[in-house]
């Protein structure tokens, strides 16, 4: 079972891997956010199964603070991107996001 | 008992398993940037719920169930928020996606 | 080649790569998005090297707080970006460039490889004294315990950035509100999520901070967390950044440090030594500090990412 956990990790950390690729190398904006989810959703379901296969629960505390970080870059980045496109009304030239 | 445990946790995960591979194929294989968003959260998502699903009977303690079911909603939430954000960058970068 | 040997490889070539990504492309924002990307990464493999500590940190600082800082960041240097594009180093500066790399590089590499086994480490002597603090988690007792004066002047080196970036505010904006004053979205996807998501992001930063004494976790990491909800909110309109010349905000901001230095000079009357505490209330002290410090560094992290005030206080 152990072994099973594990294997079943290290399987979703490469399906992360290579779904990653395509994603960095593309040119827009929205699909390079993706790559933030990508790695939010796989490393969590990879840290989960971790966590139950080696019986080290304390990894789940390190996945929540994954969810709730790729989450708060991944709107960051969004907002960012709307705002670097569309011509936004200058409040002031020295704001930022 | 155990037996019975051991099978529905092997089969819930790899069925999460399954859906990450398909979220996988989808994020290489679709043909734009809408698509492969909708194939990123729907198949993350439900990959990563069948394996807390598979992982809840393992946990001992109701805390640490707790906090698994806590990561997958949290997944959830950000996700499809996060989705609905990069497919208006998407949108705005091209408007006829 | 043994199995788990083989995932490690792989995670190290994906690291690698994403790192050389982040390096080489052209565009500041994917440089950030591959950044942000990476900072996850190293979190799971610092769970993998069962540093959970180092990778509550890494989550946290080094792909959160740090990826949005640099987001910033670019977005200030966008009109610069052609320029500094096309402007390239001589020839010759950029041979001495990668030389020197190399050298420091391989002298790293080297290091680590020709590592005497077993390594020198204290360890073994950290875990053994831990029953003197009370404490069940020992990378809290170095940093609160062992070594609570770096931390203490981590936390002041803290204050000193939140300053700097303030003393940045042009003279019309001076005490100012940062950033800028976001409308809450119409369409209200945002909004919904910066309303639904706080509340857990409050309580598992408060639980982090919380479970340090016996678990991995930490001032930091809930602190980070916290700041992580508050900007969030911030970012969907649904609340303005305050005012730096604010007393409250202020208060905040201090209150952390203070008493951290204040128990410190304490210990100096009841146990002798800066920062040294009794052996009965050691737990109680650490916690006493531990949660007003959580409070000045999410005060603190989260002024940072709003910025240089560029708002005057009043119009």
């Amino acid at each position: 079972m152990t072994t099973f956990l594990l294997a079943a990790a290290a399987f979703v950390l490469l399906l992360t891997a290579v779904g990653l690729k395509p994603l960095l190398r593309a040119r827009g904006a929205a699909d390079r956010i993706m790559a933030v989810q990508l790695l939010g959703s796989g490393g969590i379901g990879a840290l989960l199964l971790f966590a139950e296969g080696t019986e080290r629960y304390t990894a789940i505390d390190v996945s929540l603070t994954l969810a709730l970080l790729a989450a708060f870059v991944s709107v960051a980045l969004a907002k960012s991107a709307r705002r670097l496109d569309a011509t936004a009304p200058a409040t002031d030239s020295a704001d930022r996001q | 008992m155990t037996l019975v445990l051991d099978l529905y946790t092997v089969v819930a995960v790899l069925g999460g398993a399954f859906f990450y591979l398909a979220g996988t194929v989808g994020l290489l294989r679709f043909p734009d940037t809408l698509t492969r968003l909708h194939a990123l959260s729907k198949a993350d998502n439900l990959g990563l719920g069948l394996i807390v699903l598979g992982l809840l009977p393992r946990v001992d303690g109701t805390l640490v169930a707790l906090k698994l079911v806590c990561a997958w909603l949290l997944v959830l939430l950000s996700g499809a928020t996060v989705a609905q954000l990069i497919a208006r960058v998407a949108r705005s970068q091209d408007p006829s996606a | 080649m043994s199995w788990s040997f083989a995932v490690d490889l792989a995670m190290a070539g994906l690291l690698l790569a994403i790192a050389v990504f982040t390096i080489a492309v052209r565009d500041a924002f994917a440089a950030v998005v591959a950044f942000a990307a990476y900072g996850l990464l190293v979190a799971v493999v610092w769970v993998r090297l069962q540093a959970v500590d180092v990778a509550l940190t890494e989550a946290a600082i080094g792909s959160g707080l740090t990826g949005v800082l640099m987001l910033g960041a670019a977005a200030r240097l966008r009109g610069t970006e052609r320029a500094a594009q096309s402007a390239r180093p001589a020839a010759w500066l950029r041979v001495v460039a990668a030389v020197l790399s190399a050298t420091v590089a391989t002298a790293l590499g080297a290091a680590v490889w020709f590592f005497p086994d077993p390594a020198p480490t204290l360890a073994p002597a950290a875990v053994g004294e831990i029953d003197a603090t009370g404490l069940g988690n020992t990378v809290t007792a170095v940093l609160m315990a062992y070594r609570a004066t770096d931390t203490v002047l981590e936390k002041v080196v803290l204050v000193l950035a939140v300053l700097g970036v303030w003393s940045l505010a042009p003279d019309r904006a001076w005490g100012g509100r940062p950033g800028t004053l976001y409308r809450p979205d119409a369409d209200g996807v945002l909004t919904f999520f910066a309303r639904v998501l706080p509340p857990f992001g409050v309580v598992i930063g408060v639980y982090l901070m919380w479970t340090a004494a016996d678990n991995p976790g930490g001032a930091f990491a809930g602190g980070t967390v916290l700041a992580a909800m508050w900007v969030l909110v911030m970012m969907a309109g649904l609340t303005d950044a305050p005012p730096v010349a604010g007393r409250a905000l202020r208060l905040l901001v201090l209150v952390g440090p203070v008493v951290f230095v204040a128990f410190g000079f304490a210990g100096m009357v009841i146990a002798d030594a800066f920062l040294a505490y009794p052996v009965d209330y050691a737990k109680a002290l650490i916690v006493a500090i531990e949660v007003p410090m959580t409070v000045s560094i999410a005060a603190m992290l989260g002024m940072l990412l709003a910025g240089t005030p560029s708002r005057p206080v009043q119009p």
